[in-house]
């Protein structure tokens, strides 16, 4: 039995009287692409967020590698320089170009020296298939391009797991494809990574493991075959039935 | 006595051109520390209110909604002739300077302010998320994006508050404006005054000129 790499244990949250999450257990094992799937509104989000403490937890434990990061007095910064995040909009700076946006965290938060940092960026770039538009600022690229520049800025700092917020969620159909293949070229080199998505086709061919989320709990959990080919839940069935039509 | 006579004449304003010059120069350096000193104030008045607790930005809030509230004649005035009385005595020149630099910073809090919270939510989580500490983000992220965007309002409002040195005429500042009224009552001819409107205007119509062009490239670069 391997060590998870993170691990969500009686994970709760409300906003105000409203609980959002209502106690999520979760394992990630190293290499692992979880995949989360679910109806808007699940906690899909607010449980990814909850992961690297962007949402503080109101209950339960966060485990990154072996430690319990949710618990007070653990200081946060070190932690989320483990844990890579890749968000919906993007979210690159506008006022840095792409080795800019890659290279400030390694230069600021892993105080690495600015030539160092440059070559890590510029090596992050290249594996996302943009070396060449390194000089280029966020305005200047596709929406394609700005979240390979997001994934990029995520993995340069090696993190030990990756999570990725609706990814493809804000981009225009033929843009889906070039993020989507970035995201398999990382799985394929070990990246442990949970998605939160609406890409089935991309989760079957993908996913190690696709965990269906409804009012805040996890209802059903399996291989992609198990979950798209033999959903046991009326919910999880009645979800599936939605997203075909 | 005709126009050019009263206001263009040719011997007063060679008399006194000099004295209105050395009153160019109080001006100018009175300005450009106003400048710096309230600007720097404001941006860090702005970055403490960032940090959000809430006494200390009530305090914030408070101060610079007054000094906005204020006309600036009646700070000076009551900086100049109150201040002796509780045993602080500042020079005309000290005075106008304290008062001009905490005005402009009250505006170029509030200026700040508005630019930092322009600034997204994602922009903060993006930053944060890759292990840069709240002053760092501050630094780094969102004052890059939210002072560009405050740069033309913030020219604007150090062409208001530096012209205000004019004021300090009041409580004998020796400025641009004193040294022309000085001048003015001896010669009985407001050329001098004219004179004091020249020099006004070629030391502020490079400033307004660059709050236009900024204020025309206020977008980011695209292609």
């Amino acid at each position: 039995m391997t060590l998870p790499i993170l691990e969500l244990a009686g994970l709760r949250k409300s906003f105000g009287e409203l609980e959002i999450l209502t106690g999520i257990d979760l394992k990630v094992t190293k290499g692992e692409l979880a995949f989360v799937i679910g109806p808007s509104g699940s906690g899909k989000s607010t449980m990814l967020r909850c992961c690297n403490l962007l949402e503080r937890p109101t209950s339960g434990a966060v485990m990154l590698e072996g430690r319990n990061i949710a618990a007070s007095g653990v200081r946060l910064d070190p932690v989320r320089r483990r844990i890579g995040m890749v968000f919906q909009s993007f979210n690159l700076y506008p006022h840095l170009d792409a080795l800019g946006n890659v290279s400030l965290a390694l230069r600021k938060s892993l105080k690495l020296p600015r030539a160092e940092a440059a070559e890590r960026a510029a090596a992050a770039l290249e594996r996302v298939g943009l070396a060449e538009r390194a000089r280029h600022h966020p305005a200047q690229l596709s929406g394609g391009q700005q979240q390979r520049v997001a994934i990029a800025r995520a993995m340069a700092l090696e993190p030990a797991v990756m999570l990725f917020d609706e990814p493809t969620s804000a981009l225009d159909p033929e843009l889906v494809g070039e993020v989507l293949a970035v995201m398999r070229e990382l799985r394929e080199a070990g990246m442990t990574m949970v998605v939160v998505s609406h890409e089935m086709r991309f989760a079957r061919e993908a996913a190690d493991r696709v965990i269906f989320m409804d009012q805040g709990a996890i209802v059903e959990q399996g291989t992609a075959e198990e979950i798209f080919g033999a959903p046991k839940s009326p919910r999880l069935q009645a979800f599936l039935a939605r997203q075909a039509a | 006595m005709d126009f050019s006579d009263a206001f263009l004449n040719a011997t007063v304003l060679q008399k006194y051109a000099p004295s209105i010059l050395s009153g160019v120069w109080v001006t100018l350096y009175l300005s450009a520390i106003i400048v710096v000193a309230g600007t720097a104030l404001g941006l860090i008045l702005a970055c403490i209110r960032a940090g959000g607790w809430k006494a200390v930005n009530f305090v914030i809030i408070v101060y610079a909604d007054i000094l906005r509230a204020l006309p600036p004649l009646v700070l000076i005035l009551i900086a100049y002739f109150g201040l002796p009385g509780v045993g602080v005595l500042w020079s005309s020149n000290l005075v106008l300077f304290i008062v001009l630099t905490l005005i402009l910073a009250a505006f170029a809090e509030e200026i700040f302010w508005a630019g930092i919270t322009s600034v997204g939510k994602g922009q903060w989580e993006a930053s944060r998320s890759t292990g840069l500490g709240f002053a760092q983000t501050l630094f780094w992220v969102v004052l890059p994006q939210g002072v560009r965007m405050g740069l033309p309002p913030l020219t604007n409002r150090a062409i208001a508050v530096t012209k205000m040195t004019a004021l300090g005429s009041v409580i004998g500042v020796p400025d641009i404006l004193n040294q022309a009224t000085t001048a003015q009552s001896f010669s009985g001819n407001a050329s001098p005054l004219t004179l004091a409107a020249l020099a006004y205007v070629a030391l502020f119509l490079p400033f307004v000129l660059l709050a236009r062009w900024l204020e025309t490239r206020f977008a980011w670069k695209r292609t």
